[in-house]
């Protein structure tokens, strides 16, 4: 499996590089890559008969348990020889349609990126390294969605796809963690073993409702469906493979893997029948009054996701039978049919129903092709899409009266489904042909080549159906309900309810097929409730609420005032200091008054007299002569408490800041008051709850018993340092290093100071050059 | 003394000196480079130094700790000295091309090596004071980088960038009186043994509490990080890109340091409020990105935004949310920064990088286009990138402590980020440049005249762009496709973490 996966990346690797030296003829040596993977597969369907998966490890992270585990089992088989089976058509299709394309190299090189995620997907035992390739997936997606990325609508569209399945791929995220976290494995094989702890855990609820958004999201189930008919903006190549026949069945494909994990409860059932019945209604309604082929498609697509979703809730081993074989039937008429869409595009340059007729004269290879593909849409024998139509009627019927009840609606959803298929697939071959952008030709053989084998194949399982019941569907449907199962597939089985459904459904189809017109007014008329669909709501949050949210919270927290940022800051830091003093419980002794000194009194009115006319005086320099004030009288205290050395720094610094600030203000305008008086007010009673934390801090800490190792120590070992001052001691031997830190700072300030100096100087001088000297420079005084 | 602990700071020493007296600019680069070079191989054997003998403590001037000046690198410090010797090597490359003569004859590369001096020099110091004295080497060096050109808005963003920092280091100054005036001590090991063993531990929570919101502001953490969305689109590319890749990362790593090794007495408490601030932090950052269209603006919020997912595993507080930590931190340096890069190559070809008026870079410059979508799909946490897997160890951990709203908040910044990361490519890469119109083609069908990318006025990238953006790209992947060797390294200094007493007993009894 590894093997395999490393070819298919390697592939995407060199295929620009090939794509570069062949062009359009590379298609044929990348075609060769799915194709022996395809093959090998095949080989290994034969080793699977005895029931049990084959396994593989790579380690890769030891410290979570997340290993490169493949696992194949019948599910993984089904899937892998889809992809890589309907991957080497798409890989010689894409070549033709795309031809002479500049970016050709790189669409193979995401689209072989796509391919090797799809492959680990479906083969991962490993939960995590299932959702690496899962969102690997998404990614792909994405860049081949936005493929033709000048056109708004396609990036817009590949947008949204991406955020839904990313989304979604998140909530599935938090599901294996929490899988992990009651298991203590990301394998599959070991979570398995604890399926009863798990569905009796009480997070189990929430454990499904996230693996569901997961899945819901991947597979375009309601309310999540909108992103897939958007991504028809992509390539039809990309449509073919990614949405409609592998990427989207993921969904579907994990809901399978974990059936036998999680399935078999009430929540389990009930939610994957009624969204599936509502996304299988929604889709087949929703695409009837679509006018564009690859449109058309996609809503049946959207239909067909529902419908094997509900038999997967359903439960029984009939239902995986026929979700199974479903799943199967879909792909490959689906496929073909995208593929013909594709087809008549390249050769009309249009896609429009309104405008296709009778190009059965001019595509006869690609009219038959379609004309089967739609049969096995419809549901007609002798194709193996009757066979499955069946089946699913068999499923439901085994319901009893709810049963009938779903068996109805599938009818409805059906017949709905056989009308799309009458429109997509016939109804643009026959009639009069009409006037197109471009005459037709049959299109070149990569381009009805894909779709004609996949319609064969359709024909030749229905008619021989041992082909795949025993060798493909049956070890899929083991790995899904968990036991062996007798499946038979057959054409006839006698006069039952079912054919009678079967029949009702085509008769049905045709009608609808004739009422088309009138179900296209109806969608014209009905546009405004899109409105209120999920589709709006997706659009409201990206276009509307995120971004006036965000200018909103950017107006509020980045607004661009310096003052509100410090002010921020120091409510902040009041906060804190707050909230750190609330933790602690002082003895009520901690705070005793003893009598002050005269010349202390004097001291700390002087400060708060300086303090106080600093904040009311208007004058600049008034404020600065006071600030200075301070200052003086902070030196002051330190020299009457010992610090001499401390209080002559003080003074100095006081002295060069008070000549620098006077120098620098005295050339400023005089200060007006701008500030209102309620800014005024909050600015004083947060100055005032700073200050106040400040010195319960201050307090706080003088009643506690101060620790002198360190100065002792300074004060024994000064002498071995050669000096008897210790502070200077301090300075240049034991705490020489920050000194030198200090060194730095001083000298990067000095060489900043030359350094803007100079900017300015050159500016003011380049200015005053290119105004001829008509104003002088200011700076230069 | 352990001449490798040091030389992280005297070899940008020396070389600042140096490149100060030397007049010949051609020289300068050289030396420029040769030192960036000598740097990074140092933090490397610094590093397998920490891995061999495990942490190690140099008393600086033999004056046993206490009481001189500790320098100390356990794993974590080691990585970090080692990620910034990298970013500094590789931005200095690139800075080669981007700076210009004018900031070249003005000390740049002087400023330069002060400013990795700086940054070495708070990661390995195991002195409270003495992590002040780097914190002020590196706002001055910033400063002067930053201010260099004196254009109006890189003066605006300079002074916001100088007031709120000084707030910062004044906040951290007072904390540090507080500190020693309970401890009576400035080394950390010596402060972490002391609150441990001793009431006096509580008493000590308003200092934590000040030094969370100090080192906040550094970190760029709600509500205090309004210097760095102001500042950091302003100077060249080169220094917002070293800015971006160390500054923040430095406030995280104190705050990482101090909350793991000296205020761990309430937990509760502490830890708690770093979570709610974490998840705020993770919000707003991510949606102040959403409302801007300038790439390095986009950025610049981006890093508020994954600061917060650094925070939160220290918030958690479990070995495995530190190891996520860790490797997050060191995940993130390396994508950002290279995404700073991409985004100066993008001005370089484009002449802007404002969203509106560029694109068409996805024809033009296809491997830009695909060195970008490494660290931005990273940084958006697509798998198997390296940015999935941060996430992934952090939201892993959430999960099994039932931290579902930080889980949920996590995942959600993750789909916004990645949508923001979606933006700049959409814009720049995807659509066509607002100047030449034209659509591709008619529906779907292909349109086979190649596109402009033959414009002949395109300039090119020089070639130091190139190698410093792919040697990130390639250090990115390399973490992505076999993350083991950065968890095993992670998971060993968050076990250091957690586990002070191997630090203090490190520090106090080291034989030098």
């Amino acid at each position: 499996m590894a093997a395999s996966l490393f070819i298919v990346f390697l592939a995407s690797a060199i295929s620009p590089l090939l794509v570069y030296f062949l062009r359009t003829r590379a298609s044929y040596f990348l075609a060769l890559v799915p194709l022996s993977i395809f093959v090998l597969y095949l080989h290994y369907l034969q080793r699977l008969h005895d029931g049990s998966p084959l396994l593989e490890t790579i380690h890769w992270i030891q410290s979570f348990g997340v290993h490169l585990q493949f696992r194949l089992d019948g599910l993984a088989l089904l899937f892998l020889l889809l992809i890589a089976g309907i991957g080497t058509l798409i890989v010689l299709y894409a070549g033709s349609y795309l031809a002479g394309h500049p970016h050709l190299g790189r669409f193979y090189a995401i689209l072989f990126l796509f391919m090797g995620a799809m492959l680990g997907l479906v083969a991962s035992e490993n939960l995590i390294a299932l959702f690496v390739f899962w969102e690997l997936t998404s990614l792909s997606s994405y860049l081949l969605v936005g493929f033709d990325y000048r056109k708004k609508e396609a990036r817009a569209a590949a947008l949204q796809a991406l955020l839904v399945t990313f989304t979604g791929g998140q909530a599935l995220l938090v599901a294996f963690l929490i899988l992990a976290s009651l298991t203590d494995s990301f394998s599959f094989t070991q979570i398995l073993e604890k399926k009863i702890q798990i569905q009796q855990n009480p997070s189990y609820i929430i454990l499904v409702l996230l693996v569901l958004t997961g899945a819901f999201t991947k597979s375009a189930q309601t309310p999540f469906h909108f992103w897939l008919p958007g991504a028809m903006a992509a390539p039809t190549p990309v449509s073919a493979y990614l949405h409609s026949a592998t990427m989207v069945t993921a969904g579907v494909f994990l809901l399978a893997r974990l059936t036998p994990l999680l399935g078999g409860t009430h929540l389990w059932a009930w939610s994957l029948t009624s969204f599936g019945l509502l996304t299988m209604l929604t889709g087949s309604i929703l695409a009837i009054g679509q006018t564009d082929l690859k449109r058309l498609l996609a809503y049946t697509t959207v239909a067909a996701l529902g419908t094997m979703t509900m038999l997967l809730g359903l439960g029984t081993p009939l239902a995986a039978k026929a979700a199974i074989a479903f799943l199967l039937v879909h792909s490959l008429y689906k496929g073909a049919l995208f593929m013909v869409a594709g087809a008549v595009d390249h050769e009309t340059h249009t896609r429009d129903v309104r405008d296709l007729g009778g190009l059965i004269r001019h595509m006869p290879i690609t009219a038959i092709a379609s004309g089967l593909a739609a049969l096995a849409m419809c549901g007609v024998p002798p194709v193996l899409g009757f066979i499955s139509k069946e089946l699913i009627y068999e499923a439901k019927l085994e319901f009893g009266q709810i049963g009938w009840f779903f068996a109805i609606l599938g009818v409805i959803a059906n017949a709905l489904v056989v009308a799309v298929a009458l429109i997509v697939g016939i109804r643009p071959f026959l009639g009069f042909p009409l006037h197109t952008p471009k005459h037709p030709h049959e299109a070149p053989f990569p381009l009805w080549f894909g779709p004609l084998i996949l319609a064969l194949l359709g024909l030749l399982f229905g008619i021989v159906p041992p082909l795949v019941e025993q060798t493909i569907i049956k070890p899929a449907v083991v790995a899904v309900v968990g036991d062996t199962i007798k499946v038979k597939l057959s054409l006839w089985h006698g006069f039952t309810p079912m054919l009678v459904l079967s029949f009702v459904t085509l008769l049905l189809g045709f009608c609808f097929f004739r009422m088309r017109e009138k179900f296209r007014l109806a969608r014209e008329t009905l546009t405004p409730l899109r409105y209120y669909g999920p589709e709006s709501l997706y659009s409201c949050i990206i276009n509307h609420w995120l971004p006036s949210i965000a200018s909103l919270q950017t107006r509020i927290l980045q607004h661009g005032y310096l003052r509100y940022y410090v002010l921020s800051i120091i409510a902040a830091a009041a906060l804190a200091v707050a909230a750190g003093l609330s933790r602690i419980s002082l003895p009520g002794t901690w705070f005793t008054w003893r009598s002050f000194e005269w010349w202390e009194v004097l001291l700390c009115a002087a400060i708060f007299l300086a303090g106080f006319a600093a904040i009311l005086t208007s004058g600049r320099i008034t404020s600065v002569v006071l600030l200075g004030i301070i200052g003086y009288t902070i030196s002051l205290i330190f020299a009457l408490y010992g610090a001499p050395d401390l209080a002559l720094t003080q003074f100095l610094v006081e002295t060069l800041t008070l000549i620098l600030l006077v120098l620098v203000l005295y050339r400023l305008p005089k200060a007006k008051s701008l500030s209102s008086k309620a800014s005024r007010l909050r600015d004083a009673l947060l100055s005032l709850a700073f200050g106040f934390a400040i010195t319960l801090l201050v307090l706080k800490s003088l009643y506690i018993p101060h620790d002198t190792k360190l100065p002792d120590f300074f004060v024994q070992n000064s002498p071995i340092a050669q000096g008897r001052n210790v502070v200077n001691v301090i300075l240049v031997d034991f705490r020489a290093l920050d000194t030198l830190g200090e060194i730095t700072v001083l000298g990067i300030s000095a060489v900043g100071v030359w350094a803007v100096l100079s900017f300015i100087r050159k500016k003011s001088s380049s200015a005053s050059a290119s105004q001829k000297n008509s104003s002088p420079a200011s700076f230069e005084q | 003394m352990n001449l490798l602990l040091v030389l992280p700071i005297f070899l940008p020493l020396v070389s600042a000196a140096i490149l100060l007296l030397i007049p010949s600019a051609k020289l300068q680069r050289w030396i420029h480079i040769a030192a960036c070079l000598a740097h990074f191989a140092a933090s490397a054997l610094l590093l397998c130094e920490v891995l061999r003998k495990g942490i190690t403590a140099s008393q600086l001037g033999n004056w046993p700790a206490p009481f001189g000046i500790t320098f100390v690198a356990d794993t974590f410090s080691a990585m970090m000295v080692l990620i910034t010797g990298l970013m500094g090597f590789l931005v200095a490359i690139y800075s080669l091309d981007d700076v210009s003569s004018e900031h070249q004859k003005r000390g740049f590369y002087s400023l330069y090596q002060v400013l990795l001096m700086g940054v070495s020099g708070a990661f390995l110091t195991g002195d409270l004071f003495n992590l002040f004295v780097w914190f002020e080497v590196m706002l001055m060096s910033s400063f002067v980088l930053l201010a260099l050109g004196c254009s109006r808005h890189q003066l605006s963003g300079g002074v916001k960038y100088l007031v709120l920092n000084f707030l910062s280091s004044s906040l951290f100054l007072t904390a540090l009186g507080l500190i020693y005036s309970v401890t009576g001590t400035l080394n950390m090991a010596d402060a972490a043994n002391i609150l441990k063993s001793s009431p006096l531990g509580i008493s000590s929570m308003s200092a934590a509490m000040l030094l969370m919101v100090s080192f906040g502001i550094k970190a760029g953490l709600f509500p205090l990080f309004a210097w760095l969305p102001a500042s950091y689109h302003t100077p060249p590319v080169s220094v917002s890109a070293i800015f971006a890749a160390l500054l923040t990362k430095v406030g995280v790593y104190a705050l990482v340091r101090v909350f793991t090794l000296i205020f761990t007495i309430q937990v509760d408490f502490t830890h708690d409020i770093l979570i709610g601030i974490s998840l705020i932090t993770m919000l707003t950052g991510v949606l102040g990105a959403a409302a801007q269209y300038e790439t390095r603006k986009i950025l610049s919020f981006h890093i508020i935004s994954q600061i917060g997912y650094m925070t939160l595993g220290l918030g958690f507080f479990t070995e495995a949310a530190l190891a996520a930590t860790v490797f997050y931190i060191i995940h993130h340096i390396v994508v950002k920064t290279n995404l700073f890069l991409i985004a100066g190559a993008i001005s370089k070809l484009k002449g802007t990088a404002e969203l509106k008026k560029i694109g068409g870079l996805y024809a033009e410059s296809p491997w830009l286009a695909l060195l970008f979508l490494i660290p931005a799909m990273s940084l958006g946490g697509i798998p198997p990138l390296s940015g999935f897997f941060a996430k992934f160890a952090l939201v892993k951990e959430g999960v099994s402590l039932h931290a579902w709203l930080s889980v949920f908040v996590a995942l959600a910044v993750g789909i916004l980020t990645l949508y923001s990361m979606t933006k700049i490519w959409a814009e720049a890469f995807w659509k066509a440049s607002p100047n030449e119109n034209g659509d591709f083609g008619l529906g779907d069908a292909p349109d086979p005249t190649p596109t402009s990318s033959t414009t002949p006025s395109l300039p090119s990238l020089p070639a130091s762009f190139w190698a410093a953006i792919t040697a990130m790209a390639a250090v990115t992947l390399a973490i992505s496709s076999w993350p083991q060797w950065l968890f095993d390294l992670s998971e060993r200094a968050a076990a250091e973490l957690s586990t002070p007493s191997h630090y203090i007993q490190a520090v106090l009894h080291s034989k030098q």
